[in-house]
């Protein structure tokens, strides 16, 4: 990605020249500063983590740190066509200070931060300070050539030439003509190499590829731990259910096999309690197979098993489906429960009395839409259940998004990557 | 009375097939997938027909959607579906032609053998036969903010249930142990509270019933 102001192509370095001395001199009255001070609060808020007060604090400085290099990574692009990758991890959104505060002290990207603000302060303001120097000095040159030399104390030393008359000044002149010519060949690229000393200290380590590793192998573990705590729940339950009902009903049916001619009254009362324990068992297996995958969902899809699940709210939902194919089988059943997980947080913290459900597939991407007029004040985390659901659409780089203002109302968008069939 | 059963496993079709001949029903025909069903339904012209929701070869609703489009060919064409679950999406779905003649249950009711083959019968008069979930379903939504149904007794709310299941009033006395009388004052009074217009016909009394706990949804 490149821009205008590449410095590549003598017509580009012609109208770039001046500009980028401007911005040269411009980066370099922030850097110096703005590194200095983002630096100096950084370390002494770390070094208070121990005193208590630094854990407080430290979020806070953090994130002005990574606004200020994120101010950065826009001029880079803007005015050096100079893309550098933003891979912080996702903030701790729990409520409590120290987890964010170790948090993000965990996340490498932020030490890439504090460790530029040294570069920014020194080599990235002596780069930048250079690129406006290259205009400045010819001009300064010039001014002298032009008799600025005679109201300048003697000699005046202007690079190597000693100014104290006419001809010591037209040299001076020469000389800054030369530098000119030397600065509108290399000014452009001064400013791009103080950008590209930026992306060299800020730009994750084996670039996007890597941080695509961690988070694969993150949400990888996830996935696996869901699915393993899913199986022994589901162990759990036949053990404790349906099976432990079965060997109930053979043992009756056992003792009506003995008990048929002796005592055919009794006999009936067993046959009976064996058809009732039987129903039972049914009913469970019923309710598990709901857990692991809903029938409507296998016969009909996404739409109706969301309609199908609506119905069965005690609150009022409107559902809204334009889905012109069918996603494959795991895709909908992580869009499946993600859904069902949201409504019932809805129907149980919400206080809404109305819910609308919207899902339509555009640029390649599912979306559903929960919204309710209640309360708001939703949070991923703090045991909502909310932070489940965010970790099993994780496995399909599926993301969730939750805005809920206090006093409602709460939008709850479920987004993942996928083709309709 | 001809019956077209559709169930694709050997063995519950077996059993179903057992069960309704020693009622004395005819099976016309036995069949395990979509497409026999409605070639049978379409050469037999049975009496009723007992579908099972999820058949081969897709594997997803292809009985309902069978038995919906022999209804559509021939309107108020008995059928009652059987499932392993119950959504009240599809009891809706069933419903909706208003024709009558339709059943939906759990395969778990075919247990009780005499109730089973009566909701056969009925459905096979034009009547209807809703598994008491799909109207506890009904009910618990509709209760969450209906005002009239609040006002009703609890007698009343069982005499409601069951007329919802499709019972006739015979039928609702002998369950709950009083007399046919009593049972027509309690659903002169349920319909009166619910403020729906008296019928003597059975049958458009339940879809009556049906339509107002799956108003507005």
């Amino acid at each position: 990605m490149t821009t205008g102001t590449d410095g590549h192509g003598g017509a580009g370095a012609a109208r770039g020249f001046p500009l980028a001395a401007v911005r040269g001199l411009a980066l370099a009255l922030v850097s110096l500063p703005g590194a200095v001070v983002c630096f100096v609060t950084a370390v002494v808020s770390i070094g208070l983590i121990p005193v208590g007060v630094g854990v407080v604090t430290t979020p806070y400085v953090l994130r002005g740190v990574r606004a200020f290099a994120d101010l950065r990574r826009v001029l880079a692009a803007e005015w050096g066509g100079v893309r550098i990758p933003r891979a912080y991890r996702p903030l701790p959104k729990d409520a409590n200070p120290w987890g964010r505060t170790f948090g993000m002290l965990g996340d490498p990207a932020i030490w890439r931060d504090l460790l530029w603000l040294l570069v920014d302060m020194t080599a990235g303001f002596v780069t930048a300070v250079l690129t406006a120097a290259l205009l400045a000095y010819p001009l300064e040159g010039l001014a002298v050539a032009a008799g600025l030399w005679r109201v300048l104390p003697d000699p005046w030393w202007y690079g190597f030439v000693p100014v104290s008359g006419q001809l010591t000044a037209l040299a001076a002149g020469a000389l800054a003509l030369a530098l000119l010519v030397a600065g509108h060949f290399t000014a452009v690229r001064v400013l791009r190499a103080h950008f590209l000393l930026a992306r060299a200290v800020l730009a994750p380590g084996g670039s996007e590829l890597a941080e695509r590793v961690r988070v694969l192998t993150e949400t990888r573990r996830d996935a696996v731990d869901a699915s393993a705590a899913e199986l022994r729940r589901i162990e759990r339950d036949l053990h404790d259910g349906a099976q432990a009902r079965l060997v109930a009903v053979g043992m009756d049916l056992g003792t009506v096999e003995a008990l048929i001619e002796r005592d055919p009254e009794r006999a009936r009362e067993l046959l009976a309690r064996a058809r009732r324990s039987s129903a039972e068992a049914l009913t469970e297996l019923r309710e598990l197979v709901r857990g692991i995958h809903p029938p409507v969902l296998a016969e009909r899809g996404l739409g109706d098993a969301v309609r199908a699940l609506a119905l069965r709210l005690p609150v009022a939902t409107e559902v809204n489906v334009s889905l012109p194919g069918r996603a494959d089988a795991p895709v909908e059943s992580a869009a499946y429960f993600a859904v069902s997980e949201v409504l019932a947080n809805a129907v149980k913290h919400s206080g809404a009395d109305r819910i609308w459900v919207d899902a339509h597939h555009a640029e390649g991407r599912l979306r559903v839409t929960v919204t309710d007029n209640g309360r708001g004040g939703a949070v991923v985390g703090a045991g909502s259940g909310l932070a489940g659901v965010e970790r099993r659409l994780g496995t399909f780089d599926g993301v969730l998004a939750v805005s809920s203002p206090t006093g409602g109302p709460t939008l709850v968008t479920v987004e993942i990557p996928c083709a309709l069939s | 009375m001809r019956v077209v059963l559709a169930e694709d496993l050997f063995l519950l079709r077996d059993g179903l097939v057992r069960l309704l001949e020693a009622h004395g029903f005819e099976i016309a025909a036995a069949v395990a997938s979509g497409p026999e069903l409605s070639r049978a339904l379409a050469e037999e012209e049975p009496d009723v027909a007992v579908v099972d929701v999820r058949l081969p070869p897709t594997q997803t609703d292809e009985g309902l959607q069978c038995a919906l489009k022999a209804r559509r060919r021939r309107p108020g064409l008995p059928v009652l579906v059987l499932s392993q679950h119950v959504e009240q999406l599809y009891a809706r779905e069933l419903l909706a032609d208003g024709a009558g003649g339709v059943g939906y249950l759990l395969k778990d009711r075919v247990f009780d053998a005499e109730q089973f083959t009566d909701a056969v019968r009925r459905v096979a008069a034009g009547g209807t036969a809703m598994d008491p979930q799909v109207i506890q379903q009904l009910l618990a939504r509709r209760s969450a903010e209906d005002r009239p149904l609040e006002r009703l007794t609890p007698r009343e709310r069982e005499v409601l249930e069951l007329m919802a299941q499709g019972r006739t009033n015979a039928a609702i006395a002998s369950r709950l142990v009083v007399t046919e009388r009593a049972v027509a004052k309690h659903t002169a009074n349920i319909f009166a509270k619910l403020g729906l217009e008296v019928s003597d016909d059975d049958n458009r009394r339940v879809l009556a019933v049906l339509a107002y706990l799956d108003h507005g949804r």
